[in-house]
């Protein structure tokens, strides 16, 4: 039986195998029905500063609508001990999340605001998470702010709640970036212990009968596996980080690809949604099948081995479909 | 332990801490005691023996008496809040509880009781309305009593057996905030005989014990019977005494049954309860000390009436007495206490042989009218005369049957400290911000603090004025500040509808809340405020609060912007002090909504002062504006002599002559209301409009109005009017104009929301299109003006059967003060629209009656030719059988006018009686005709001298057809009037019901109704309503004879429309249950019609119609709406009473939203399968519209 063990953020897991932020992850009994399949460790769904600021205001904006206008309706809703419009039942999973599993619990965040992104970063190692993921993505959609000032501005962040917490930090990244693989490297410089590749967002659909925009989150599936892969495969051995992958990872295959390109954890959450927590089982099994019918002694043996530094062509990461083309038309070059 | 809390939290602070059984309903002003004990049970408050009240909503205040009287038969510890008509409805169980001998405690929030008017205010009308059932009646007079007496009333009530109400006044006392000494657990404990909860545990109903109560008796014992509980009566003073006793003991605070104060030696002596004796003491105390011999008795308790010792209280010295009762009996000898008090004298000059003084009555405050030092003094100036008048009224002018008092109002006599008016509009946080400073000073510092708040009528751009005292001593001062030593306006657009500074002390402070800078602000005042400011040597400062507020986010929320600039002013606190108590008050009060908020607001709170600027005042008054008068001239008489004295604030000083003496008012005249409170108006844009009237319809205000005109009307029109060819081929070659009457705009937004035609260049841009109001107002006024003399559709023009013909029609329901958005309103206005010149409305007591009747103006209209909707309210409870009442007397009217016509067809000619008689009036056209021909059976009529003529001609007006349709709430129709409205529904007559279903109790500020969903949060269901909402519809349907519809204008205006027309049309009973956003559902109103949509995108609210009909193979229920394409879910995450418990408790809203979406699978399911059904009616001449006389007499 090959030693399916991995490191990941300073963590030992079990396998490579994590759940990612989903909604999953925000519920006891399927947190624990995941540790039950088992499930390396769990990233918890993200705490969102802003849907928090939003949530607060909401609540207050609709406490205080008609309030204290009209004399026999000073208010129109019944006062409550708590509206947890707050961070507080973010921080409550938490720590329930610890309470009832022994695989590692990784909290999620996105921040708005430079000092929220701080608070609640020390609130979340407060309530006990084993390390902390930070949810970067930002549209930057105002013209005025060049990429190298959002860069600043995310590296300056990441070494705030660095020196800010003791925990392992991760920081999920998008695809988005001109330099990648160099902001990568400054990430890691900053304080991050680890990056996940990569985020996937809502992105904005049409209604065509109303013509407004109308924002969804789509599912995703094995093919979007690629483009962690190739990151993965560059990054590995380059950046002192952990690496993860998430996106795409759907099938045992996937996990193995992303293992060999060198990835520390392959993150699941469509494929679990699909599939549910017994998937994880499946995984694990073919994983360690996998390894087993090849002499694999360990998962860690087997992490890299393909990445851009081991592979036997390290520029079919950079251009893949191009190489691929030239070569499907070419005689093979003697080496 | 000192805190500020108002009345109503102090009575229900102890109230609920001492029972078991809290049944209660919605009325104001005592809802907030309801509402208290709710929240507390459903966060889990234990009572005073660790287990948690039961606290639950009944139909109406008479279940809820019954429900207490079971209760307490069963031996619960039991109680309620109530007040005004719903202490009435207790009455009945009131007797019987008492007759029992049954300990529970009733706090009264007392309340004026509905007579030519309703009136939310306090005075005792409604407490003396139950001063014969039996129970004793212990009245407190300020916040501190209302807490202290209601402990003494659950004590004394166990003790005694005696049931208690325990009442306070209205507003005065349950509305004010004042500084009050809390009674410890230790305190509740030390005062209540657990010998006497165990008495009343043994006395209970148990089939352990068996023992039968309710028995009917003979005139052999009844009266015996009803004799043998008097000793129990006899012995409650005793027991009220000695708990006072015990009280003071514990907590220093003296009462007895009868508290006198004054001279010892006094001449003059005034007798009252409640909470006059305030200002009644303030002025006895400052006359005996400038030397005066008077007195004043207050009496604590009323039943059993103390007769010895309010003698014994009133000195022998005492020449002339006046007793003050703060209600009016007609017909009575004198008044109550007036009454009460007489007798006991007389019995006590029988006894002991005391001179008896010369008595007078005099009537006091009915609905909160002020009642002041300066009246009360013009009481002892009367009793100073000769012979003083025996019955007299004391703070109006009565010129009709001259009983009132003259008075100084320069007599003042309050105590030294600071009195601030604070004035706000709208939700902009004026209120909350006193309260929380009157909670600072009082809490925070050793002062005494007291706020009063005065609130509009209206519910839409509402003015609100806190009223603030603080000082070193106790403030007894129970009436509104008269001269305020700071004056703080939060919105600067006031300046120009009241007059502001009209209490502002010489030298006072005043606060502006200014867009202009400390240099700029003085050129922008109106000229009669620059001259308050110069004439009285005011200070004025300014603060732009609004930017502040923008700046950190708060949005239109100034309170903590102009709060700390309050301090700054009062001086009443260090400056680093005021503001660290500030902090600590938004910490407080704002934890619980999350750190965002109170981030915010304390960012408000630091940039506050840095904005504050004092201003330098010039030498003269220079301002060119002025304050426009608040009717326009040429308004008619009675709006310019009594309407426009109310909207300038000057009501109190009508006299009794000015106002009708049987409550009947004109209607049409919120238009002449110009409030002009819209920052945002609608513009119209004719090349993108596609004509629909769906912005028309959904306008909750009348506001956008349509008109459909030939072009030559349009000649003389202003160069900005704007018109389009209006697409029809009914009626070609006429224009169409959607305009907007910009004074009247709440700039809600709803218009430009349910408008579907975009451009097609820039889809944000519509049709309509919001625009600052100040950059269009001047102009759009213009075009109104024009608008409104264009041509209205002749009859029958344009068949109203299709949403944009019916919006053509003039609305009969404009400009009406509900909430910017408001849900109810436009099905109102279609009303109007569709039947307005022919129609009788009986309105259910609730949103819609305020909007509707509250003074100073009316929305319902007449048009040019001085027909429309006839509108009066009743009660709440009574509405369906009112309107009924109001459909019996139509037909029997129309009947009799056939009768007689039939009669004198020889004297009119047989040709146009014949037409008359014969005329079946279903369209506009027909109408048109028939009235015609009814006008000149009238002409025809004058000239005949025979009587039966006269009579006829009485009544003529209902030979042509008139609809009757009966309006109100879903509190109504579900709950208090639900078994009435069965019973109309049941009659088989021609009634149409219109139910406004907000789904929940809007007027009273959101309580839980049976139309409340399953899973929504309300009052009364904090935790989230457990049951689903009750099927009116599909009750009502089970009648087979019933037309049912459900609507939803937002989601389908077309069939909302036709079912408003297939009501009115059925000859039998009517049902249109019409969904109506409400801001109690924690929506943006602005998107009001867009929520309806997906009400019934998701099932939650289907739209259909039962149609009933002879025809045996109909399928009378239609579904309307699609199948659910929307899980309730998401419908329900954008409303703020579901989404809160989502948040909050989310395993209980995931339990109860996924029986919400079972709720309405299983609907579906269910109305599917009821579509497929065929039904008819079996007997159709039920719904026949006059059976009788005319089919016999034929």
């Amino acid at each position: 039986m090959p030693d399916l063990r991995s490191r990941y953020l300073g963590l030992s897991l079990r396998t490579p195998l994590v759940a990612s932020s989903s909604p999953l992850t925000g519920d006891l009994d399927s947190l624990r029905r995941l540790e039950d399949a088992g499930i390396a460790a769990v990233v918890l769904p993200s705490l969102f500063e802003e849907e928090i600021t939003h949530a607060s205001l909401a609540v207050h904006g609709a406490l205080e609508a008609g309030a204290g206008t009209f004399a026999e309706a000073l208010d129109y809703h019944p006062e409550r001990a708590d509206y947890a419009a707050g961070p507080d039942r973010y921080l409550e999973l938490v720590a329930a999340a610890k309470r009832a599993l022994g695989v590692p619990v990784i909290a999620s965040l996105n921040g708005d605001t430079p000092g929220g992104w701080l608070d609640h970063a020390r609130w979340i190692e407060e309530a006990g998470a084993d390390a902390l993921e930070l949810n970067l993505y930002q549209v930057a959609a105002d013209p005025a702010h060049p990429s190298a000032l959002l860069e600043a501005r995310d590296l300056e962040l990441v070494a705030a709640v660095r020196a800010g917490i003791r925990i392992p930090l991760a920081v999920k990244l998008s695809p988005y970036f001109t330099g990648l693989a160099h902001f990568a490297l400054r990430l890691t410089e900053a304080g991050a212990d680890g990056l996940v590749l990569f985020n996937r967002f809502y992105q904005p659909d049409l209604d065509l009968e109303t013509l407004e925009v109308a924002p969804h989150l789509v599912l995703s599936s094995s093919e979007e596996l690629r483009l962690p892969l190739r990151w993965i495969g560059i990054l590995r051995g380059r950046v002192k980080a952990s690496l993860a992958a998430t996106s795409g990872v759907h099938s045992a295959e996937d996990v193995l690809k992303v293992l060999l390109a060198g990835a520390d954890a392959a993150m699941q959450a469509s494929a679990l949604l699909q599939r549910g927590p017994g998937l994880i089982i499946e995984l694990e099994a073919a994983l360690a099948r996998w390894l087993e019918a090849r002499e694999y002694e360990s998962v860690e043996q087997l992490k890299g081995s393909v990445s851009q530094r081991s592979a036997e062509d390290p520029e079919a990461f950079e251009r893949a479909n191009y190489r691929k083309t030239l070569r499907s038309w070419s005689s093979p070059t003697p080496r | 332990m000192r805190t500020c809390i108002d009345g109503n939290e102090a009575a229900a602070r102890v109230a609920h801490r001492l029972s078991e059984v809290v049944a209660i309903y919605p009325i104001t002003p005592a809802s907030p005691m309801g509402e208290h004990a709710d929240a507390w049970s459903s966060e889990g408050r234990a009572n005073l023996w660790g287990t948690v009240p039961e606290v639950i909503a009944l139909q109406s205040e008479a279940g809820a008496a019954a429900a207490l009287h079971g209760a307490a038969q069963c031996g619960a510890l039991a109680t309620s809040f109530t007040a005004s008509q719903g202490l009435l409805l207790m009455l009945p169980n009131m007797f019987k509880i008492a007759g029992e001998l049954t300990p529970l405690v009733l706090h009264v929030a007392a309340r004026a009781i509905a007579t030519h008017a309703l009136s939310i205010f306090g005075d005792h009308s409604d407490v003396m309305a139950a001063r014969t059932t039996g129970f004793a009646m212990l009245c407190a007079s300020s916040v501190q009593e209302a807490h202290d007496f209601a402990l003494v009333a659950h004590a004394a009530t166990l003790r005694s057996r005696i049931p208690f109400l325990h009442f306070f006044d209205g507003f005065r006392t349950s509305h004010e905030i004042a500084c009050v000494d809390l009674l410890e657990d230790a305190d509740l404990a030390a005062l209540v005989d657990e010998d006497a909860i165990r008495a009343h545990r043994a006395r209970r109903l148990t089939p352990d014990a068996p023992t039968l109560r309710g028995t009917a008796q003979n005139p052999d014992v009844f009266f015996q019977a009803r004799e043998a509980c008097q000793p129990y009566h006899d012995a409650v003073p005793g027991i009220v005494e000695d708990l006072f006793a015990r009280l003071a003991a514990r907590c220093g605070r003296r009462y007895g049954l009868v508290d006198y104060v004054g001279a010892p030696d006094a001449e003059r002596v005034i007798v009252l309860m409640g909470s006059g004796a305030g200002a009644a003491e303030e002025a006895a105390l400052k006359l005996v000390a400038e030397g005066e011999r008077v007195g004043l008795v207050k009496l604590r308790l009323f039943r059993p009436f103390p007769g010895a010792a309010l003698a014994a209280a009133i000195p022998a010295s005492a020449r002339a007495v006046a007793v003050l009762d703060r209600t009016k009996e007609p017909g009575a000898a004198g008044e109550p206490l007036y009454e009460e008090t007489v007798a006991a004298l007389y019995e006590a000059q029988l006894a002991g042989g005391r001179p008896l003084p010369r008595v007078s009555g005099g009537r006091y405050g009915l609905a909160s009218k002020e009642f002041t030092p300066a009246m009360v003094k013009g009481v002892f100036d009367e009793l100073a005369r000769e012979a003083p008048r025996r019955r007299f009224s004391v703070g109006i002018v009565d010129d009709v049957s001259h009983t009132s008092l003259p008075w100084d109002p320069g007599f003042q006599a309050e105590a030294p400290g600071v009195c601030a008016l604070f004035f706000g509009l709208g939700s902009d946080g004026t209120v909350g911000a006193a309260k929380s400073t009157v909670q600072i000073i009082g809490e925070e510092t050793p002062l005494h603090a007291q706020g009063y708040f005065v609130y509009d009528s209206k519910k839409s751009g509402a003015i609100t004025v806190s009223h603030v005292r603080f000082g070193p001593a106790p403030i007894r001062s129970s009436y509104q500040i008269a001269e305020a030593d700071i004056v703080a306006c939060h919105r600067f657009a006031l300046l120009e509808r009241i007059d502001v500074l009209e209490r502002a002390a010489p030298g006072a402070r005043f606060l502006l809340n200014s867009p202009w800078p400390a240099s700029e602000v003085f050129d922008h005042l109106p000229r009669e405020v620059q001259e308050q400011v110069l004439d009285k040597r005011l200070e004025l400062f300014v603060v732009d609060a609004d930017r502040v507020a923008r700046e950190v986010g708060m949005g239109g929320r100034i309170n903590t912007v102009m709060q700390p600039c309050f301090f700054a002013l009062a001086g009443v606190l260090p400056a680093e002090q005021a503001l660290a108590a500030i902090r600590a008050s938004i910490e407080k009060a704002y934890a619980k909504r999350g750190p965002a908020v109170v981030k915010r607001n304390l960012a408000a709170v630091d940039r506050s002062l840095e904005a504050l600027e004092a201003v330098k005042l010039p030498a003269r008054a220079t301002s060119e504006l002025r304050r426009p008068p608040p009717v326009p001239p040429g308004a008619p008489d009675f709006v310019t002599r009594v309407t426009a004295q109310i909207l300038a604030g000057r009501g109190d000083r009508l006299p009794v002559s000015a106002l009708p003496a049987d409550g009947v008012f004109p209607t049409g005249t919120a238009r002449y209301e110009k409030r002009a409170i819209a920052h945002e108006i609608p513009l119209w844009d004719p090349a993108l409009c596609i004509d629909c009237g769906k912005c028309a319809m959904a306008c909750p205000h009348a506001a956008i109005r349509m008109k459909v005109y030939p072009p030559a009307a349009a000649e003389a029109a202003p160069e900005d009017f704007l018109s389009k060819p209006f697409r029809s081929r009914d009626l070609p070659d006429h224009l169409l104009t959607i305009q907007v009457a910009p004074d009247d705009c709440t700039g809600c937004g709803v218009c430009v929301d349910v408008c579907p035609a975009r451009s097609k260049e820039e889809a944000k841009r519509k049709a309509l299109n919001m625009a600052p109001a100040v950059d269009h107002r001047e102009r759009e006024r213009g075009c109104f003006d024009f608008f409104l003399g264009l041509p209205e559709l002749e009859p029958g023009q344009l068949d109203p059967s299709q949403v944009k013909y019916a919006q053509a029609r003039e609305p009969l329901f404009e400009f009406s003060g509900a909430c910017a958005g408001c849900g109810e309103t436009p099905y109102l206005k279609l009303l109007s629209q569709l039947f307005g010149d022919r129609l009788l409305v009986a309105n259910a007591t609730g949103c819609s009656s305020i909007y509707g009747g509250n003074l100073p103006t009316t929305p319902w209209a007449a048009n040019a030719a001085g027909r429309g909707p006839a509108w009066a309210n009743s009660l709440f409870e009574d509405n369906a059988e009112f309107g009924f009442g109001m459909r019996l007397a139509l037909e029997r009217q129309t009947a009799e006018a056939r009768r007689l016509l039939a009669e004198l067809t020889p004297e009119v000619g047989e040709p146009l009686a014949r037409a008359i008689l014969e005329d079946t009036a279903s369209d506009d056209a027909a109408l048109a005709t028939q009235r015609e021909r009814v006008a000149e059976l009238a002409r025809q009529l004058g000239t005949l001298g025979d009587p039966r003529a006269r009579r006829l001609l009485g009544i003529a007006g209902d030979l042509v057809r008139k609809t009757v349709w009966i309006v109100g709430g879903d509190g109504w129709a579900y709950d208090i009037g639900s078994a009435g409205l069965d019973h109309v529904l049941a009659s088989g007559r021609n009634v149409n019901v219109l139910v406004l279903d907000t789904q929940v109790y809007s007027n009273t500020g959101g309580q839980a109704s049976k139309a409340t969903p399953r899973g929504a949060v309300a009052k009364f269901a904090a935790g989230g309503k457990s049951t689903p909402r009750k099927d009116i519809g599909l009750i009502a349907s089970a009648y087979g004879n019933v037309y049912v519809a459900q609507v939803a204008l937002g989601a389908n205006d077309a069939q909302t429309l036709k079912a408003f027309l297939e009501a009115d049309a059925w000859p039998g009973p009517s049902l249109v249950i019409a969904y109506s956003t409400c801001i109690a559902h924690g929506i943006d109103m602005a998107r009001s019609m867009s929520h309806q949509r997906d009400a019934v995108r998701s099932g939650f609210w289907p739209l259909w119609r039962y149609h009933p009909a002879a025809d045996p193979h109909q399928h009378p229920f239609q579904l309307d709406s699609r199948a659910p394409s929307l899980p309730v879910r998401e419908f329900a995450a954008l409303e703020a009473r579901f989404a809160m418990l989502m948040r909050s408790e989310p395993e209980a809203a995931e339990r109860l939203l996924a029986l919400a979406q079972a709720d309405a699978d299983e609907r579906w399911r269910y109305y599917s399968q009821l579509a497929g059904l065929e039904r008819s009616v079996t007997d159709l001449r039920a719904a026949e519209p006059l059976p009788g006389p005319t089919a016999r007499e034929e």
